[in-house]
This record gives C-alpha cells, sequence and structure tokens, in this order.
C-alpha cells in the first residue's frame, strides 16, 4: 500500500535518510525503531510529504506521489492529487497539534467538511462515534488547552480518523507525554491495529512494537539497519548496531 | 494675558465637525490599510519570489520616507503629472498605504508565530494551501494581531492630523481656523489635543474589547 524506495534527505550538509527502502501491506502494522536521530521522524515526515526527498520515490496504492527530477527540474503531482493522497494517509504528531483555536468537536470536523465536503450534521454525527472510540464522548465541546496530554493525542488520532484514511502515520506519538498518560494512548492504537489499520509507527515504546507490530524496522544513521517480525528483532536480531540499540533501551526500562 | 476658554465652547460645534471628518477619514484609511496590510503581509510570506520582494519593497520605502513627504507628493507632486486628486482622496490613500505598511509588518509577524505544526496538522488532513491560512493560521493570528493592531489604529487618528495640510477640513484644521480668527492658540489646541485623545481613547477600548470578545474561554 505504502512502498518506499532509496529515499533519500539531507538537511544542508548532514544526510538524515541514506537511501531508505520500505513496503507496508494493507492491514500491516510496521514499527519503526532506533536511537534518536536516526532518520526516524524525517522518513515519516517525507512519506506525508511535509518534507521533501532529494532522492528515492514513495508511492501510495501504487501511484507515484513525490516530486521526481525530470529534464532538469522538480515536477510534482498536482496540488489536488497531493492534498487527496494527504486525506487518505492519517498523521498523527509527538506534539498534538490540534487547531487552539476550535472545541475538540471542530478539530474533528473541520477537515470531512472543507476537505471531504461532507454535510455537517453527518461529519457530527461520525465525531460523536470517534470520541466514544477514543474514549472523550464528554470533550466535545471542550478547548484543546482545557485538555491533558492523553486526552490531546486520543483528540489528535479520532481527528484523523474522521477522514477514514486507509492509513495511519504516528509519529512519536507518546512521547511527549508524561509516563502515566501514555498507556491510554497506546490503548486506542492498539484497538485501531486490531481492526485492521495500515499503520506506521515511529516509537520509542517496545512493548507496542513487541505486541502490535507485524514487522519491526530499525534504524540507524539514516538506514533501516535490519528489519523482521517483533521476535527476530527483539529475541534474535542480526546486526550488532540492533543488539546495542535494545540492550540500551532495555537498561533504560 | 489670561486664558479664556470661552472661544472653545464657542468654536466647539465647529471643532466636532472636523473630529468627524478626522474619524472620517481615519475609519476609511483604517478599513483600506488593513485590506493592504493584510494582502501586503501574506505576499511578503509568499512562496513567489516577486511578490515577496515587492510587498518588501513597498514596507522599506514606505517605511523610511515620512508620511508627510507622501502625502505632498500625492496631492502637490501628482498634478504636475496630469493626476489631480481630491485633497479628501489624497488624505486617505496616503494614510491608507502608510498604515499598511505597518500593519503588513504586523499581519506577517502574526502568522510567522503561529507553531508551524498547525499548518502541517492542517495539510496533513488535507487542507489545501489556502484553506490551511484561511481556517486554521490566519483565525489564530488575528488574535495575536489586535494589541498591536489597536496600537497601530491610534497612532493612524494622531498622524490622520497631517491631513490638515491638505486642506481637508479636519479636527486639526478646524482648530487653526479658530485660532485664525480668535488668536487664542493656547485654549484652542488644548481643546484639539482633548478630542483626539477622546478618540484615540474609544479606539483602545474598542480594541481591548474585541480582545476580550475573541478570547477563547
Amino acid at each position: 500500500m505504502i512502498r518506499v524506495e532509496g529515499l533519500e534527505k539531507s538537511f544542508g550538509r548532514l544526510k538524515v535518510l541514506k537511501g531508505v527502502t520500505l513496503e507496508v501491506e494493507p492491514g500491516e502494522v510496521a514499527t519503526i525503531i532506533g536511537p534518536s536521530g536516526s532518520g526516524k521522524s524525517t522518513l515519516l515526515r517525507c512519506i506525508n510529504l511535509l518534507e521533501e526527498a532529494d532522492a528515492g520515490a514513495i508511492y501510495f496504492e501504487g501511484e507515484r506521489v513525490d516530486r521526481r527530477w525530470v529534464n532538469g527540474q522538480w515536477t510534482r503531482p498536482p496540488e489536488r492529487a497531493i492534498d487527496l493522497y494527504r486525506s487518505q494517509v492519517g498523521m498523527v504528531f509527538q506534539n498534538f497539534n490540534l487547531f487552539g483555536h476550535w472545541t475538540v468537536l471542530e478539530n474533528i470536523i473541520m477537515a470531512p467538511i472543507h476537505v471531504l465536503k461532507k454535510p455537517r450534521a453527518e461529519a457530527v454525527a461520525v465525531a460523536k462515534v470517534l470520541l466514544a472510540k477514543v474514549g472523550l464522548a464528554d470533550k466535545a465541546d471542550a478547548y484543546p488547552h482545557q485538555l491533558s496530554g492523553g486526552q490531546k493525542q486520543r483528540v489528535a488520532i479520532a481527528r484523523a480518523l474522521a477522514m477514514e484514511p486507509k492509513a495511519m502515520l504516528f509519529d512519536e506519538p507518546t512521547s511527549a507525554l508524561d509516563p502515566e498518560l501514555v498507556g491510554e494512548v497506546l490503548t486506542v492504537m492498539k484497538r485501531l491495529a486490531n481492526e485492521g489499520m495500515t499503520m506506521i509507527v515511529v516509537t520509542h515504546e517496545m512493548n507496542f512494537a513487541k505486541d502490535v507490530a507485524d514487522t519491526v524496522y530499525v534504524m540507524d544513521e539514516g538506514e533501516i539497519i535490519e528489519h523482521g517480525t517483533p521476535d527476530t528483532i527483539f529475541t534474535n536480531p542480526v546486526k550488532e548496531r540492533t543488539r546495542t540499540f535494545l540492550r540500551q533501551v532495555l537498561l533504560r526500562e | 494675558m489670561g486664558l479664556d476658554f470661552t472661544v472653545v465652547w464657542e468654536g466647539l460645534p465647529y471643532l466636532l465637525l472636523g473630529a468627524l471628518v478626522t474619524i472620517e477619514v481615519t475609519v476609511i484609511a483604517l478599513v483600506l490599510g488593513s485590506i493592504i496590510g493584510l494582502l501586503a503581509g501574506l505576499a511578503r510570506l509568499s512562496k513567489n519570489r516577486y511578490l515577496a520582494g515587492l510587498a518588501a519593497i513597498y514596507v522599506a520605502f514606505v517605511r523610511g520616507t515620512p508620511l508627510l513627504v507622501q502625502l505632498f507628493i500625492l496631492y502637490f507632486g501628482l498634478p504636475q503629472m496630469g493626476v489631480k486628486l481630491p485633497a479628501f482622496l489624497c488624505g486617505v490613500i496616503g494614510l491608507s498605504i502608510y498604515s499598511g505598511s505597518y500593519i503588513s509588518e504586523i499581519v506577517r509577524g502574526a502568522i510567522q508565530s503561529i507553531d508551524r505544526g498547525q499548518t502541517e496538522a492542517a495539510r496533513s488532513l488535507g487542507f489545501s494551501p489556502a484553506q490551511t491560512m484561511r481556517l486554521v493560521v490566519l483565525p489564530q493570528a488575528f488574535l495575536r494581531m489586535l494589541p498591536p493592531l489597536g496600537n497601530e489604529f491610534i497612532a493612524l487618528i494622531k498622524n490622520s492630523s497631517l491631513v490638515s495640510l491638505l486642506t481637508i477640513q479636519d479636527l486639526m484644521r478646524a482648530g487653526q481656523r479658530i485660532i485664525s480668527i480668535t488668536f487664542r492658540s493656547f485654549e484652542v489646541y488644548i481643546a484639539v489635543a482633548v478630542l483626539y485623545f477622546l478618540l484615540t481613547y474609544t479606539m483602545s477600548v474598542i480594541t481591548r474589547r474585541m480582545e476580550q470578545a475573541l478570547r477563547i474561554q
């Protein structure tokens, strides 16, 4: 469903992605783990076109979605096609990025109304169902600043789901949360995974990767150094760098 | 020579008429200046380098030259080029262009102060760049613009006194006319100052009320 081929990205002279390739099938839950600064978030942001890669290709359902270098200049798919692609791939950010001037309900219904052109009543009905699903039915009229971090992130997930996306990208969704609030967000994500949502999750939560992921990708210094089932990666990794990383993470926990 | 405020009392209807003109000039310039400022502010942030450059030149030039010179160019300079505009129009245009340059900087600063995550979240949901600006960024930026806009509007009221030099019968000129008859500069200018203060004070109350009304609970 999402295929990334040889993705490269530099910020100035710093090469953050050095040819990353991965493929996620419909219904698959892929997690990307690795040390800070290994390029995990950049990879995710490139997939959602928030950053533009310098080389390589991104395909969504077989269609090329990123820019390509043709005859000496960058050629991008039409703006509408990019907006459509983004509306089909939900993104959840580390810092939630809820819209501060809107209530929880408005945060969820605005994109369906303005992007999908849904009637307001229908959007509201869907939003209420989603809010109940993430356990925040009573917060519809609250403003984001009145919520805890965990509640904000659950609203952000509901907001993304309201677009009925075919896949969801999570960029360290629990990293900005107090430890006691991590569980409630992971629970929602697990339920989503069990319902068959295609997910790419950048995370430091090794237990989530172990319990929920179909595939674990290990990134280090801008490369995917190995990937496999959680079983293989966590019990019998091939690469020494993976072992070192896991040892450090497990020591911390 | 003692003070005689009866001249102010007698001239008051004339001063109030002048104040009305001042309000008229200011309100029109405030609306036009805000539109110019919004467009120029957006242009400066545009990805189109020519548009951004043009807006930057506008701001630099207009902010870097005295308002009085700009007004004189419009009123005394343009007729030499065959463009003769009524004094009132010159005053309003001059003030609008001038305040627009300051407002564009307010707009630009407020938009830039909105967290990039807001734009990214909106784009990731499929909002177009225009929708993102209109629905997500500008409403939040507007709240941050209000306090500096209030200051700018007050400056605009005070700066409008310069249009009296284009023969526009505003508050300032009304005062001068009364003085030319009564020779009571002190009393009349005090009265003019008080009336200007009432206008600016009203403006500051209005903007403060708006801030309170728009602030999220």
